[in-house]
């Protein structure tokens, strides 16, 4: 019972990770789609997309990972979250659709390479902000009854769940550009700074009001978060965020090239633990809790040989791509 | 507006059009991908450059149809949980983790060789080149075994213990439920289907540029190397799907009920049906063709075995006859005519005549779909002669969908539609412009294209790499 116990918990933070490395990996990829209009056509577009060509496709697998992990280690819960949040979901595989296939078609199509830049932006949007809707809808709650999904087709819809969406829109934003300060020079570097000093101040606002309002959606946040002496803890990841914001800012001041990514990666992971603090022990919130959702014992130790055997190469590989391409894009692709 | 149609058959119906359109891909990039390396490797082997030549030629097509399948399949990986919640819930424990093995040790190798695969030929030397080449398809050749594995399952369930909550759960042993009953003949039979889908196609490309021009040396190698795979792959393909039929014959026989159009029972040999109308409301088929007692022949090695009939199954349990009647006759005819197609190019090759018998041409470029349309009717045997069953003869279709409104199933099934029609049209149709043009050497070029060009021209230093902007 104890061991099976342990492996929920092993599960729970497996495909918790999966879902960060997918927000911040495929988030700096939709982050370059949403910003892809600001940039000159031809040659800044085209360094733009020569900046994540390479490795968005191992980027959006961590989504699948996600997905499929949390079927496999959590069928019950993806059995209610998926029809609960059903028209967000799909809008975001089909503007995933169009964002994935922009990337040759444009190569391939000169005379509507406007329209397949479009494509990438629109697509980008699309799935951000879907994704932005599903966590706020998460958050929100679910109607749940025996082991099904129990409420509308629009349940998921809400003033805060389309909060969380523009927030998604805008944090993705953030890391898009901050990657290209680090992977572009000239003047598409340039135009990369400009935006992430705009977006900037944009996050730190969303980042601040999706928390105040996670807070009163549910009596449980709000006592999980305020009550003594759980507060002593909690209260460190404002305050730690405050931290990284203000390095943020000086690292943008200095015109370092790489540290705001980082910095950036520093507020999603924060804000990432704080919506782990919420949740937990939750997967549906208020409904179902991980041991609850939890697949079959047996499931959940041949998995786990799995994941231990492979997620270490899965980590080397991805590294060594990366390797492979660091540096400038430069006007000739990568030398 | 939508209210009026049934939820499942909404459902049922997106399930079917979005994984058609998703196998059409693995179809296509599973044979590809080791085309490639076998390419890459003759290339190394031999230093000839026209491997080279037929590595980067081929490498464009595959980029744009792995794309396609790429997103396509992401798509696929969630419509288990929006459509089919209730069997996710069910056979989760079961299925979930053979998927999450697909995640884990093949889509990561795929997609993080696939950069450098594309990308990364001036960056990282030959042989590493060459590996990730190798890698990329071996990534491809390890998800067909697990999500087969997982479909196999579904066909042929076993290993598994029912939970008190209802849910299927692993028994004592994961080789029992990987390697159910069915999972090898469908490996087989799928991943030959995609080797041979592949050298039609590349067979139909040097084709079309052998009638424009018999002496274009690339055309011919290409037609040559996929000449030898259909004649050599054909034949096999046809014997493993006996073999294959006579495993569903043993544990699905109301499907090969349906696929061989028997509605009756025949105690004294049954006839193999060759072509007929289906007829569901009179239980028979009408205006047969049939070859007397062959099909005992076939499926029981002795024309007068007896053969029971869709007539000692409930109505309510049988599939589907006449989609099935059809689908595996398309099937089974295709088989024959690429094995007609590998047949006539030996009789060429033997003749010295493989480059110019525009007859020979004509066809292979006629055959160049046939796989594709082979492999959707194949699958659609397999999976609608599992009906009335999501999980054969334990949960029916009925009880696994999700509890869906139908406008919200109807909008997103309209959408799919829309956006596969436009998207995968537009792909097509790139890839027929790739495909037009005649493969010669370095023609790579000047073309434009993300940054593969600038990494693998030889003429970088002097042609601009970027497009002029429009
Ligand atoms: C026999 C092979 C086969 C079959 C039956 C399927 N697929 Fe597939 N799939 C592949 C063979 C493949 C592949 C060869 O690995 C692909 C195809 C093209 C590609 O780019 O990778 C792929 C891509 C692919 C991806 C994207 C992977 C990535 O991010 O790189 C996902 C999520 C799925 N598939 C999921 C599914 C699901 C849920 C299926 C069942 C309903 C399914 N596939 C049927
Ligand atoms: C890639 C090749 C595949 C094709 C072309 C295909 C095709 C189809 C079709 C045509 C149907 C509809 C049958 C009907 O409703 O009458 C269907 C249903 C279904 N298939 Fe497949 N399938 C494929 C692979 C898979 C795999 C690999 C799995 C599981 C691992 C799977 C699971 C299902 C499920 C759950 C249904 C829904 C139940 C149903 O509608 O009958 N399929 N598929
Ligand atoms: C000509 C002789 C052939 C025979 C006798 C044959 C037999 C079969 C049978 C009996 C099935 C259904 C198995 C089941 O559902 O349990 C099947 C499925 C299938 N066939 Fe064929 N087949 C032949 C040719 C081909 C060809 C030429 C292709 C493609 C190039 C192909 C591709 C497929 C695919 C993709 C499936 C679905 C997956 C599977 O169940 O294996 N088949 N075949």
């Amino acid at each position: 019972m104890l061991a099976s116990l342990d492996l929920t918990v092993v599960w729970a933070v497996i495909i918790a990770f999966a879902v960060f490395a997918y927000v911040v990996l495929d988030g700096f990829d939709l982050g370059i789609g949403i910003l892809f209009p600001a940039f000159k056509v031809g040659l800044e577009r085209d360094q733009a997309m020569n900046a994540i060509a390479p490795v968005w496709d191992g980027n959006e697998t961590w989504l699948v990972l996600g997905g499929g992990g949390l079927f496999a280690a959590f069928p019950l819960a993806y059995a209610i979250i998926m029809p609960a949040l059903y028209p967000p979901i799909i809008a975001m595989l089909l503007g995933l659709v169009f964002r994935g296939v922009a990337f040759e078609f444009r190569w391939r199509d000169p005379a509507h390479r406007a329209f397949w830049d479009l494509a990438f932006t629109g697509g980008s949007v699309i799935a951000a902000f879907s994704q932005g809707v599903t966590l706020g809808a998460l958050l929100q709650g679910i109607t749940v009854s025996g082991r099904a999904y129990a409420g509308g087709w629009l349940d998921w819809l809400s003033p805060f769940s389309v909060m969380t969406g523009a927030s998604v829109v805008v944090g993705y934003g953030l890391l898009g550009s901050t990657w290209l300060i680090w992977k572009l020079d000239g003047t598409a570097q340039a135009r990369a700074r400009i935006w992430a000093w705009r977006l900037f101040p944009s996050t730190l606002a969303a980042i601040v009001a999706v928390s105040i309002g996670t807070l009163f959606l549910r009596p449980d946040y709000l006592s999980k978060w305020l009550d003594m002496p759980g507060v002593l803890m909690t209260a460190q990841v404002p305050v730690i965020t405050s931290i990284i914001a203000l390095a943020f800012y000086r690292a943008m001041r200095k015109q370092r090239e790489i540290l705001p990514f980082f910095m950036t990666l520093g507020l999603f992971l924060l804000s990432f633990i704080g919506l782990g603090i919420s949740m937990f022990p939750y997967v549906v919130p208020g409904a179902v809790t991980i041991w609850q959702a939890a697949t079959a014992p047996r499931s959940q130790a041949f998995m786990l040989v799995g994941a231990l055997l492979t997620v270490p190469p899965i980590l080397a590989y991805t590294g060594w791509a990366y390797w492979v391409f660091r540096g400038k894009v430069g006007d000739h692709g990568y030398h | 507006m939508l209210e009026q149609f049934d939820p499942i058959v909404l459902a049922r119906f997106q399930f079917a059009f979005t994984v058609s359109f998703h196998f059409v891909f693995p179809a296509f990039s599973i044979g590809l991908a080791s085309y490639l390396a076998v390419l890459e490797g003759l290339w190394l082997k031999t230093g000839s450059s026209i491997y080279l030549d037929l590595f980067k030629y081929w490498r464009k097509i595959f980029a744009v149809a792995f794309a396609m399948g790429v997103v396509s399949g992401i798509v696929m990986s969630y419509q288990f949980g929006t459509n089919w919640s209730v069997f996710s819930d069910k056979v989760g424990p079961v299925i979930g983790p053979l998927m999450a093995y697909e995640v884990l040790t093949a889509f990561f190798l795929e997609a993080g060789f696939l950069g450098v695969m594309l990308f990364g030929m001036e960056k990282v030397g030959r042989r590493l080149h060459f590996t990730a080449t190798c890698l990329v398809a071996l990534g491809t050749f390890i998800s067909a075994f697990w999500i087969l594995s997982a479909n196999s399952w579904m066909q042929t369930p076993t290993g598994y213990e029912i939970g008190a909550n209802g849910q299927f759960l692993p028994g004592p042993s994961w080789l029992a439920i990987i390697f159910n009953p069915s999972f090898p003949y469908r490996l087989v039979h799928t991943v030959t289907a995609a080797y041979l889908t592949t050298a039609l196609t590349v067979g139909a490309v040097g084709a079309w540029h052998l009638l424009k021009d018999k002496t274009n040396p690339h055309a011919r190698k290409m037609f040559s190397m996929a000449m030898w795979m259909a004649a050599l792959v054909a034949p096999v393909q046809i014997l493993v799907g006996d073999a294959h039929g006579l495993n569903t014959l043993e544990h699905q026989p109301a499907k090969v009920m349906a696929m061989e159009g028997h509605y009756q029972s025949h105690p004294d040999g049954a006839p193999l049906i060759l072509f007929g109308i289906p007829n569901p409301e009179q239980n028979r088929m009408d205006h047969v063709i049939e070859i007397p007692k062959a099909s005992s022949l076939i499926l029981k090695h002795d024309p007068n075995a007896a053969l029971a009939g869709l007539d000692t199954i409930a109505k309510d349990k049988q599939p589907p006859v006449a989609i099935l009647f059809w689908s595996f006759r398309v099937m089974v005819g295709l088989g024959m005519a690429m094995l007609g197609l590998g047949l006539f190019s030996l009789v060429a090759r033997f003749k010295k005549r493989l480059y110019d018998w525009p007859l020979l041409h004509r066809l292979a470029l006629v055959m160049g779909p046939s796989g594709f349309v082979a492999v959707i009717a194949g699958w659609i045997t397999t999976e609608v002669g599992r009906q009335p069953y999501t999980v054969y003869g334990l949960l029916t279709t009925a009880q696994s969908v999700s509890p869906l409104a139908a406008p919200a199933v109807g909008a997103s099934l309209i959408a799919f539609i829309v956006v596969y029609c436009s998207v995968f049209s537009a792909g097509l149709w790139y890839l027929f412009k790739l495909m037009g043009q005649a493969p010669t050497g370095g023609e790579e070029a000047g073309e434009p294209g993300p940054i593969r060009s600038a990494g693998t021209t030889p003429a970088m230093g002097i042609k601009p790499t970027t497009q002029p902007a429009e």
